[in-house]
């Protein structure tokens, strides 16, 4: 860098290449983790969803499937958040 | 049996045809029986990046169609004898390549030649997935460039789970990581991702560094493969990759900015 660009970049922050690193683990992280699972995970959710539904009065974001993959052991997690009684139909 | 090398990046211009272009004619200077071809079909370039456009007759899907036989459609390279072109269709429809008609056209390559290699269109499309089903080897091209290493690692995932190998559970593809269009200047000053930032993300087998070069519009414009180009950065850079690739364990060059001058060094040449 000459000297002339250190007077110009003086007070302005340094580096957009730290900014994209951070940015690509993000989402690398994220792509991988959805790569990994079974392609039936969707469906299923939306079918666990529906027979609920049939009971209690819920919506997407109370139904949470989580998946994880630990050397050969497989964990399917599912997170259902109930309303409170008050609101059972 | 040849080994079948994908060249291959899910982000378009980057530089597969460039790199598959050296990688072929490194493997055949150094005496191995190499055969490129172009799966762009719809858009082929690699006869362009190779100098042998106004030679070219009969295409893959012709070979793939039986309206011509390997030997009619195989451009022999005039300036390696071991280095032939089998160029893409410029016309089809790119539904004309099937895993039968490929994969018979690369088990006829494959008997008298030692390295066929792939050079893959973009996108994770039909023309991209048949140029990776039957691949041994893929070299992910990547530029420092978030979009860039998002589609290689895209890639990967499909690498790891579309193709031959994937299928019959057999060994998986070796994937080999080639940075192109490496600016060490802009590295230095925090602009670009760096060869380590890279490597941590998509956690490969680096094969080389090119670095960003005018050698490469040099050559291409000539229709030169630019590894043919010794006095070159990127001629150099590629000639080490393809060292490696055959198992010499050579140090990354080009990874640091080039020594300025005193006068350049005050005021930002």
């Amino acid at each position: 860098m000459g000297l002339l660009d250190y007077f110009r970049s003086s007070g302005r922050p340094r580096g957009s290449a730290s900014v994209a690193k951070e940015r690509l683990q993000i989402l690398v992280a994220h792509d991988r983790s959805a790569r990994d699972r079974p392609s039936y995970l969707p469906k299923l959710e939306q079918e666990i969803l529906a027979v609920i539904r049939k009971y209690v009065e819920v919506d997407m974001n109370s139904v949470s499937v989580n998946y994880e993959q630990e050397g050969n052991q497989e964990v399917l997690e599912l997170n259902i958040v109930l309303p409170d009684t008050a609101e059972r139909a | 049996m040849a080994r079948i090398i994908v060249i291959t990046s899910g982000k378009g211009g980057v530089g597969k045809t460039t790199t598959a272009a050296a990688m072929a004619m490194g493997l055949a200077q150094r005496g191995h029986r190499t055969v490129v071809i172009d799966f762009d079909v719809g858009l082929r370039n690699l006869d362009l990046i190779m100098g042998c456009e106004r030679r070219v007759v009969y295409d893959l899907v012709n070979v793939i169609n039986g309206e011509a036989n390997l030997n009619q459609a195989l451009i022999r390279d005039k300036r390696c004898d071991s280095l032939y072109v089998l160029p893409a269709s410029q016309t089809r429809d790119k539904d004309a390549l099937t895993v039968e008609g490929v994969g018979k056209v690369l088990e006829d390559l494959g008997k008298g030649h030692d390295y066929v290699v792939c050079d893959s269109p973009a996108g994770i499309e039909h023309g991209a997935t048949m140029a990776m089903y039957f691949a041994d080897d893929a070299v992910v091209v990547t530029n420092p460039e978030v979009s860039s290493v998002r589609d290689s690692d895209r890639m990967l995932g499909i690498l790891a789970s579309k193709s031959r190998r994937a299928e019959t559970n057999a060994e998986p593809i070796r994937e080999h990581l080639l940075l192109t269009r490496y600016a060490p200047e802009r590295v230095a000053r925090g602009e670009m991702l760096s060869v380590d930032d890279v490597q941590e993300i998509l956690s490969l087998n680096l094969l080389g560094v090119i670095p960003d070069s005018q050698a490469v519009l040099n050559a291409s414009n000539a229709g030169i493969p630019v590894i043919l180009d010794n006095a070159s950065d990127a001629g150099q850079a590629y000639s080490d990759m393809v060292s490696r690739y055959l198992g010499e364990d050579l140090p990354m060059r080009f990874l640091e900015p080039e020594k300025k001058g005193l006068f350049s060094r005050f005021f930002g040449g």
